[in-house]
Parts: C-alpha cells; structure tokens; sequence
C-alpha cells in the first residue's frame, strides 16, 4: 500500500475572499519565495474562492502564505499523463468511469498533457487507475 | 378640541390610576419602583413621574417571554413578538382594550390629515408577528375605510390592486413606496393619472423630508410620517394634516425627553432620548421607557389646533440599533447568531447599503482557518447555515461574505460593528 503514497501530490488549497488582487498577493508571496508554480486553478465559491496550486516547494509555500496572513490547506491530487493530441483526453475517461471525481484541472507539458484530479477516496482512486492501464506521475516530478 | 391644562389633568389621574396597577399586580414593578423608593402615593404632579424609575430593552429581554406581561391569563387575547437585542424576541400582550387602543390610536391621526369612510388603503407592511401590518389594518377598519391586506413583496400585484380598485391610501415603508413608484414607471404607469393613490403612511424606518418631497414630485402622493414600536403596541402616532411633528395623544402616552448620558429631564426644543410612559397599557405596559429614539419636543403648538405635544422626525439613536427594511437589526443579534457557528471567528461586520430603493445588509465573518476546506459545496453549505441562523433571528436576509481571519478591523475601545451607506 505504501507505493501509493508516491503517486499523492500536495496541492495547495488557498482561501480567497472577495477583494481585489488577491491573486496578485499570492502570486507575489510564491515569486518572493522564489517557488515555481506547476499548475494552477481558480474555483469559484459564493463570495469567496480557492486558488489551487501545484508548487515545486509546497512546505515553503505554506508556510510563507500563512505568515502573510493566508489560510491555506494541503490537499491530495493525482496527475495523470495524456497524450498530448486530440483524443487524449478521451483515451482516458473509460477507466475513470467509476471514480468520482471532485473536480479537475489540467495542463499542457510537452510531449505529454497532465490531467490534476481531485477523487473523493484517493487510495482506491490509484488502484482504479492504475489497474486501467492509466499513467500516474511520481510525486518527484513536481515537489 | 382638548386644551393642554384640561389633557394635563387627564394625563395626571391617568398616571396615578396606572402607577397603583403596576405597584399591585405586578411583581416587576412593584419590585422596580420598591428599589427606587417611589410609592404610588409619590405621584402627586405630573413632573412626579420623574421619581419612577426607567426602563430599558434589558428589561424586555432579561423579561422574556411573560414576566412583564400584567393580566390574567383571560383577558389577555394576542401575542405579537418584535427583534430583541440578542437571539430572543421581545414578546408583547394585548388585552381587548389594548387592542382598541392600538386602533383608536392610530385611526386618530389617519383621521387628522383627512381620511375616511370612502378611503381605500393599502397595507403593505407585514402581517403576523410584526404588528406594523395589523395596526394599520385595525385603524383602518376603525375610521370605516376600506382595508386592503396587501402585506409585503409581489410588487406587481400591489400595483393592480391600486390601479384596478382605486387604492387612496397606502401604508408602507417610505423606501418601498418609492420602489413602487419606480416599477410603476417602468411599467408605463403614472401614479397621478393611472391611480387615485394620494395618501402615503409611512413610516418604520429613518427618512427625510428630502424623501417626502421626491415622493410627491414624482408620485404626486403626500406622505405622512408615522411612529410607533411593538413594546408600544405597534405604529401609534402619525403627523397631521400640518405634516409638521408627530401628534403623541396625551390621554394614551406621557411623553418625556432626557439627556441620554445623565436621565436629566429636558425642556421643549432640546434634543434628546424619548421616554415614554403608556397610560392606558394593560397585558404590556411601559413605565418610562428609554426608547433610545433621539428627537426633541416642539415648544408651540401645532396650528391644527391639537394640544396633543408634538415631536420633531427622529434624528438618530443613542445605541448601535440599525432599521432595514423596516425591521429593527442590533448588532448583538448579529453577534449572537454568528457565535453559533464555530467555523467563525469573534469579528464581524455590517455593511448597510440602498440598492435602488430596498435595502441590503452584507454580514462580513471571519473563516477560521482550521474550518477551511477545499471543498466548495461545503464552504457554500457553510455560508448557506449562517445565512438561514441570521434570517430566521433578524427576520430579515443578509448576504454573507467569509473573509480570511485577521482582515475585519479590530477595536480597542467601542466596537464600530456597522457602516451604513444609506442616504436619506
């Protein structure tokens, strides 16, 4: 079971109110401690959102966004590998059918295409994907 | 018409009558009156009334639900209940005759500026608990008017009404009055021509004589400012056909003005925080009750002849209190409400604002950052609890906003809880 645990990548989950440039200030806190972002989205609440981040660094980029004031949470993503041409993404959906999945984001990271997913049971998510034939990338590959 | 010696003598046998009630039958205040050292055979004047102790809104609420309440169980024949100042409501009785004098009252002034028997009027206040939609509609059944039951909201259904059964009058919240008049506008409709509605009542909420006057001008109806307060009974009092102060019937309340800070008394024309002793009050009375209204009694009489004193338009409030929509909101309702919630922080924040001519309230609340998910159907299910606790405590809806913890401002001395953007 432990081989999961690579598979498991931190996301960052930030809090954002509803008030001007809050992207800019977390954007600035990230440049100023010099980490580099690998994905990224922006969810949409009521009167409020969540930036969600992919970092080289996620322990730094906690803890330099709290000091300045952020609430911010670790959540667990997987990344699965696309073709990076059309179809890719459909090659994949007849494994995922049975996962339910919270929401996702992706990328393009040539030659390939990266799918971020967040499912509602992670360890059972893996051995789903896995045992559909599907490209989990390592967790070094970002962090 | 009463002379003020004669309504005087009246107001003194009155107070008597009432101050021996309230040492005998009531636990409350004869207990009140005890710690204050003031005997029913202290009242011997008028200005006597000054040796009774006052009441505030503590008193309602550490009084919930009955311990003020001065009847037997028979005679008493209604509840209304108004916001409190925390989670619990203030819960007012009526007796028959309280109920005929809550009419009797108001049918007083809708009598004094003109309307009658072949009125037609239109309560758009609502009707329940809140006893604004109900006063209304008992005054008018009293002068023999036709009572339209409208209560609040379905705008376009009250703009048919008053087209399509010729409406005269109609009594409503000044704000939602001029709303009317806006959609009536859109719709191609001219109050003044299409309708023969020319009597506004309104009141429940802080206005202003520019308010008045944009109403006429653009609606041709002449507004009438009322005062009233569910403690009271409900809307009570309303200007005459003058439309220059309140008329407060002397035979009903014994009106006082003090100094809000020292309980000093204060004469004709000085402002200051109105006091109010109901002389008639059975099932709910009110002993010198701080109302927390600042306004200010007019020294000459009122050219209609009434010798019944008269008060300026309210100009403020001695505490936090805010009116929206025609409901009294305290912030310590707000804090009372959000405190339920353990996702949330200690520091909040109101945000009052007009948008078109209806109020709107933004409760501003601290996210905890331990109550933070990245599951947004939770965080909305979060602000969608809070948001139904604070409705169904302030009976009103309030948009909620979580804001990050640490960014609401923080205050040493008095909390400054409310920004109100309103213009009058």
């Amino acid at each position: 079971m432990s081989d999961k645990g690579k598979y498991k990548i931190k996301q960052l989950s930030i809090f954002s109110e509803n008030r001007p440039n809050r992207l800019g200030a977390v954007a600035k806190v990230l440049k100023d401690g010099k980490i580099n972002i690998l994905g990224f989205s922006i969810a949409e609440g009521a009167g409020y959102g969540v930036i969600r981040v992919l970092v080289d660094k996620p322990e730094t980029a906690r803890d330099l966004l709290t000091k300045e004031g952020f609430v911010v949470k670790f959540t667990e993503v997987l990344a699965i590998q696309m073709e990076d041409r059309p179809g890719g993404l459909f090659d994949l959906t007849d494994q995922m059918k049975d996962i339910n999945i919270e929401y996702g984001y992706g990328y393009r990271n040539p030659p390939f295409a990266v799918l971020i997913v967040r499912v509602e049971d992670i360890d059972s998510g893996i051995d789903k994907l896995l045992a559909g034939g599907l490209k989990l990338l390592d967790n070094v590959n970002f962090h | 018409m009463m002379p003020r010696a004669q309504l005087e003598a009246l107001q003194l046998k009155l107070l008597k009558i009432q101050t021996r009630r309230l040492w005998e039958c009531s636990p409350f205040y004869h207990e009140k009156m005890r710690a204050a050292g003031v005997r029913p055979d202290d009242i011997h004047t008028l200005q006597d009334v000054r040796k009774l102790p006052f009441m505030t809104k503590k008193d309602l609420r550490d009084g919930y639900p009955n311990k003020l309440m001065m009847c037997d169980r028979g005679d008493l024949i209604r509840y209304h209940a108004s916001s409190g100042t925390t989670g619990k409501p203030t819960i007012v009785g009526y007796t028959r005759n309280d109920l005929e004098n809550w009419s009797e009252s108001l049918a007083r002034a809708m009598t004094s500026f003109g309307l009658g028997k072949k009125d037609i009027i239109q309560v758009a206040n609502t009707y329940g608990l809140f006893s604004g939609g109900l006063g209304f509609h008992y005054a008018t059944e009293k002068i023999g008017a036709t009572v339209i039951p409208a209560s609040t909201g379905n705008t376009d259904r009250q703009l048919d009404m008053i087209c399509d059964l010729g409406v005269t009058a109609m009594a409503a919240t000044p704000s939602y009055l001029m709303y009317l008049g806006e959609v009536a506008e859109k719709k191609g409709i001219d109050i003044r021509k299409d309708t023969k509605l020319r009597f506004g009542l309104l009141g429940g909420e802080p206005w202003s004589d520019r308010m008045r006057d944009r109403i006429y001008e653009t609606m041709g109806v002449r507004g009438f400012n009322c005062f009233g307060a569910s403690e009271l009974s409900g809307p009570l009092f309303m200007e005459c056909a003058e439309q220059n102060g309140i008329h407060f019937w002397g035979d009903l309340a014994l009106l006082e003005i003090i100094d809000p800070d020292t309980g000093e008394v204060l004469g004709p024309g000085q402002k200051g925080e109105m006091v109010i002793t109901m002389l008639q009050k059975e099932a709910f009375p009110i002993m010198r009750y701080r109302m927390g209204d600042i306004t200010s009694m007019m020294e000459e009489p009122c050219p209609c002849g009434r010798a019944h004193p008269r008060i300026t338009r309210i100009q403020g409030r001695v505490d936090d209190m805010i009116i929206i929509r025609g409901i009294n909101v305290f912030p310590s309702q707000v804090e009372h409400s959000l405190m339920q919630h353990p996702e949330l922080g200690n520091e909040f924040q109101l945000i009052v604002d007009r948008k078109g001519h209806l109020d709107t309230l933004l409760v501003r609340a601290e996210l905890k950052p331990e109550a933070f998910t990245d599951n947004i159907i939770e965080l909305n299910a979060l602000r969608e609890r809070i948001s139904n606790r604070l409705k169904n405590i302030l009976n009103i809806s309030a948009n909620v906003e979580l804001v990050q913890p640490g960014t609401l401002p923080r205050f040493e001395g008095k909390a400054k809880r409310v920004t109100d953007r309103r213009e009058y």
